[in-house]
C-alpha cells in the first residue's frame, strides 16, 4: 500500500458518463431478460410474460419461471452488484489495481466461517449464514490488512495481492478439510462452494437485500473521499481527510457486500476485480462513477455468466462461479502483464 | 536469497570447504530426524510395534504381524510421504532459485493446481488410476508450466510477475476442478476433494514403486545440475560470462522441477506449501546463500512425514489429509516471509 502520488487524470465528460450509464442499464436489462428466458426448457417470451403477469394460470411454466428463474435472477442482481462494488471500493481504499474480495481472501474467509457455522453450530438458511459470513470476511480482511501493515516498509501492490492469495489458499484448504471429513455437508455445500445461483429462492434474496442496499449507498457516498485518497495518504490528510476513517468505512462496506454475496451465492471469484477495470475505461478516475457503473455492470456480467453456464452445458449447467473464474482469471493475468501494476 | 558475498563457484578456498562441511552436517542432522520419524511412522498405530520389531522387520527378520503391518500398511505410506516430500523440496528449491524469488514455488505458481486438475479429470472422467495416472499428471503439469512461462515471459521469467500469473492460471485450473466437483456424484466429489486436499490415505503400492524410481532418477538429475543452479543464482550475465547457456540450463532445471512436482501430485495430490517452505528452511539452516538441494529434499521429507503423522494421530478419531496439516503450518510461514520483506 505504498502511496502513489500522481497527477489526477482528467475526468470524463458528463455526456459520456450519462451515455455509459444508459448503456449499462440496457445491458443489465438484457441480462435479466436472458436469465429469465434461457434454461434447459425453452419457454417462449409471451408465455413467460403471461406467467409473470398472471401467477397461477400456467402451473408448470409458472413454477419454472417464478419459482426458479426469477429468484436466481434477483439473487444474481444483488450478489453481482455487491461483488462489483466491493471490488471497486477495495481498489480505491488500497490504491491497488489487483484488489478484489476473492484475490484478497475476503470471500474465502466468509466461506470458511459459513462452513464452520454449519458443521459446528448446525446453522441453516441464508439468514443464519449472513452473520457468520460477515465475521469471516472481517477476520480475513483484518488478517491481510495486518500483514500489509506490519510488513517492512509497507507492502507493494504485488505484496498485498500475494498476502491475500496466501490467506485465501490457507482458508480454503481448511474449508476443504471440513468438507472432506463430512460427506453429508459436502453433498449440501458442493454447489454453493464453487459459487452458484441455481436453486435460490426469493427468501435468500430478501435476506441479503438490506445489507447489500446499505452497502451500495454507503459506497457511492464514499466515492468523493476515495477520490481524495487517490492523491496519496499525505496529500489527502493535508486536505483535511481523516484517512483512517475512510479506510475503516471502506473496509466495513467491503465486508458487508462481500459477506452478503458469499452468504447468498457462495465465493464467486474475479467479478469484483474485472468489472471496475472495465467500467473505469468509460467512467474515468472518478470513484463515484466507477462505483455506480460497477453496481450496474457487475450483475450484468454475473447473470451473463450464469446464462452462459446454462447454455454451454445444456441440458445440465455450469455453476456461475466456474464461468466467472474462466472469464476473470485471464483478465487478472492481462492486468498483471500490463504496465498498470508497478513493481513487476 | 542471492547474497553478494557468496563465493563464486569453483573458488576452492577455505570458506567453501567450511560451507560444504556445514551443509553435510545439516544434511546428517535432518536425515537423523527423518529416521526417527520413519521409525515412529512404522511403529505407531492400532498395532504398536517397538523400534526393535520395526528394525527386525526392515532387515527381513520380523514376525508375520510386523511384516504385514510394515510391508503392506505403514511402509508404503511412510515411503510415499518421504518421496513426495523430497520431490517437492527439491522442486521448490530449483524453481525458487531459477526464478530468483523465494515465493515462486510450484504450489504457489500454479503448476501443482494444473497437475491436479489433470489428475482429477483423469480420475473422475476416465477412471484412470495407478501408473497411468502418473502419465496424465506429468503431461498436465508440463502443459501448465509451459503456459505459465509463456504468459509470464518478458525478457526472461524472473520476479513476481510469474507468481501472479501463476495465481491466475491456478484459479482457472481450480475452476475446472470445481466443475468436476459439481458434475459427478457425491462419492466422486468426496474422492476428488480428498485428492485435492493432498492425502496419503489411499496410497497405491504400485504407485509408490513408480514414484521411488522416478524420484531417485529425477533427484539424481537435479543434483547433477546443482552446480549450474548455483551459477544461475548469480544472475544471467555472470552465468553467461562463466560459460553457461542460461536459458538452456533454466529450461532443463525447470523441467526437472515440474516432473518432480507432477510425480508428487500423482501420488498424493497437491500437498500444500511443502515445496514453498522446505527450501527456504534448508537454506536458513545451511546459510551462506547455498542452493542446498540435498538438505531441501531432507527437510521436505521431514515436513511431509511429520505432517502426515500429525494428521493421523493429533485428533483422535479423525484422519486429516496431510495437505491440510502442511497448509495450516505453511500459510503463517509464508505470511511471515511476506511481512519480513525481502
Amino acid at each position: 500500500m505504498r502511496s502513489r502520488p500522481v497527477a489526477p487524470p482528467a475526468p470524463a465528460p458528463v455526456s459520456r458518463l450519462v451515455l455509459a450509464t444508459v448503456l449499462a442499464v440496457v445491458v443489465l436489462a438484457a441480462a435479466c431478460a436472458l436469465s429469465v428466458l434461457v434454461g434447459s426448457r425453452p419457454i417462449p417470451l409471451g408465455t413467460v410474460l403471461d406467467a409473470i403477469a398472471h401467477p397461477g394460470r400456467h402451473d408448470e411454466v409458472g413454477l419454472i419461471v417464478l419459482g426458479n428463474r426469477l429468484p436466481r435472477t434477483v439473487v444474481g442482481l444483488l450478489a453481482g452488484a455487491a461483488l462489483g462494488v466491493a471490488g471497486a471500493v477495495m481498489q480505491g481504499v488500497t490504491r491497488n489495481p489487483l484488489a478484489d474480495p476473492s484475490v484478497l481472501g475476503v470471500n474465502a474467509g466468509a466461506a470458511l466461517a459459513v462452513v464452520v457455522g454449519i458443521a459446528v453450530f448446525g446453522i441453516s438458511g441464508t439468514a443464519a449464514y449472513l452473520p457468520f459470513a460477515f465475521v469471516g470476511a472481517a477476520l480475513a480482511a483484518l488478517l491481510v490488512y495486518g500483514v500489509a501493515t506490519v510488513a517492512r516498509g509497507g507492502l507493494t501492490a504485488v505484496g498485498l495481492a500475494l498476502a491475500g492469495a496466501v490467506v485465501a489458499a490457507a482458508l480454503s484448504s481448511v474449508t476443504t478439510a471440513v468438507l472432506v471429513t463430512n460427506q453429508s455437508l459436502l453433498d449440501q455445500l458442493r454447489f454453493w462452494q464453487v459459487g452458484a445461483l441455481a436453486g435460490k429462492d426469493l427468501g435468500t434474496a430478501a435476506v441479503v437485500t438490506v445489507p447489500v442496499l446499505v452497502g451500495l449507498v454507503v459506497a457511492v457516498g464514499l466515492g468523493r473521499s476515495l477520490n481524495t485518497l487517490a492523491l496519496g495518504d499525505e496529500l489527502a490528510a493535508s486536505l483535511g481527510q481523516r484517512v483512517v476513517l475512510v479506510r475503516a468505512v471502506g473496509g466495513i462496506v467491503t465486508v458487508l457486500l462481500a459477506g452478503s454475496a458469499v452468504a447468498a451465492a457462495g465465493p464467486i471469484a474475479f467479478v469484483g476485480l474485472a468489472v471496475p477495470h472495465a467500467v473505469r475505461r468509460l467512467s474515468g478516475p472518478d470513484h463515484r462513477w466507477t462505483i455506480t457503473l460497477s453496481a450496474l455492470v457487475a450483475p450484468a456480467l454475473l447473470l451473463g455468466a450464469d446464462v452462459l453456464g446454462r447454455v454451454v452445458a445444456y441440458p445440465g449447467e455450469l455453476q456461475v462461479g466456474i464461468v466467472t473464474a474462466l472469464v476473470g482469471a485471464p483478465v487478472f493475468i492481462a492486468l498483471v502483464r500490463s504496465r498498470a501494476v508497478r513493481g513487476l | 536469497m542471492t547474497r553478494p558475498t557468496q563465493p563464486a563457484p569453483g573458488t576452492h578456498g577455505r570458506p567453501h570447504v567450511a560451507a560444504v562441511r556445514r551443509e553435510l552436517g545439516v544434511l546428517a542432522a535432518v536425515v537423523g530426524v527423518l529416521v526417527v520419524l520413519v521409525l515412529v511412522g512404522l511403529g505407531v498405530g492400532e498395532i504398536p510395534l517397538s523400534p526393535l520389531q520395526v528394525a527386525a522387520a526392515l532387515v527381513g527378520h520380523g514376525d508375520t504381524v510386523s511384516d504385514f503391518v510394515i510391508g503392506q500398511l505403514r511402509g508404503p505410506r511412510v515411503l510415499a510421504a518421504v518421496l513426495v516430500g523430497a520431490s517437492l523440496g527439491v522442486a521448490g528449491a530449483i524453481v525458487q532459485s531459477v526464478v530468483r524469488n523465494p515465493i515462486a514455488s510450484p504450489d504457489v505458481i500454479g503448476v501443482t493446481a494444473g497437475a491436479s486438475a489433470a489428475g482429477l479429470g483423469a480420475i473422475v472422467l476416465l477412471g484412470v488410476s495407478g501408473v497411468a495416472l502418473f502419465g496424465v499428471v506429468l503431461i498436465g503439469g508440463v502443459v501448465v508450466a509451459v503456459l505459465i512461462a509463456a504468459l509470464a515471459w518478458r525478457r526472461g521469467i524472473t520476479g513476481n510477475r510469474v507468481v501472479l500469473v501463476g495465481i491466475g492460471v491456478s484459479a482457472m485450473a481450480l475452476s475446472a476442478v470445481g466443475w468436476l466437483l459439481t458434475s459427478g456424484s457425491v462419492q466422486q466429489a468426496g474422492t476428488a476433494l480428498l485428492w485435492l486436499s493432498g492425502s496419503l490415505n489411499a496410497v497405491d503400492r504400485s504407485v509408490v514403486g513408480a514414484l521411488l524410481i522416478g524420484t531417485v532418477v529425477l533427484v539424481g538429475a537435479a543434483l547433477v545440475q546443482a552446480p549450474r543452479l548455483t551459477v544461475l543464482t548469480l544472475g544471467d550475465d555472470v552465468a553467461a560470462s562463466l560459460g553457461l547457456r542460461p536459458d538452456r540450463a533454466k529450461v532443463l532445471l525447470l523441467l526437472t522441477a515440474v516432473l518432480l512436482t507432477a510425480g508428487a501430485v500423482a501420488t498424493a495430490g497437491p500437498v500444500a506449501f511443502v515445496a514453498l517452505t522446505a527450501a527456504p528452511t534448508a537454506r536458513r539452516l545451511v546459510g551462506a546463500g547455498r542452493v542446498a538441494l540435498g538438505p531441501a529434499a531432507a527437510v521436505g521429507a521431514v515436513v511431509t512425514l511429520g505432517a502426515d503423522l500429525l494428521g493421523q494421530f493429533a485428533l483422535p478419531g479423525v484422519t486429516l489429509p496431510v495437505g491440510v496439516v502442511t497448509g495450516a503450518v505453511g500459510a503463517p510461514y509464508l505470511l511471515w516471509l511476506l511481512a519480513r520483506g525481502r
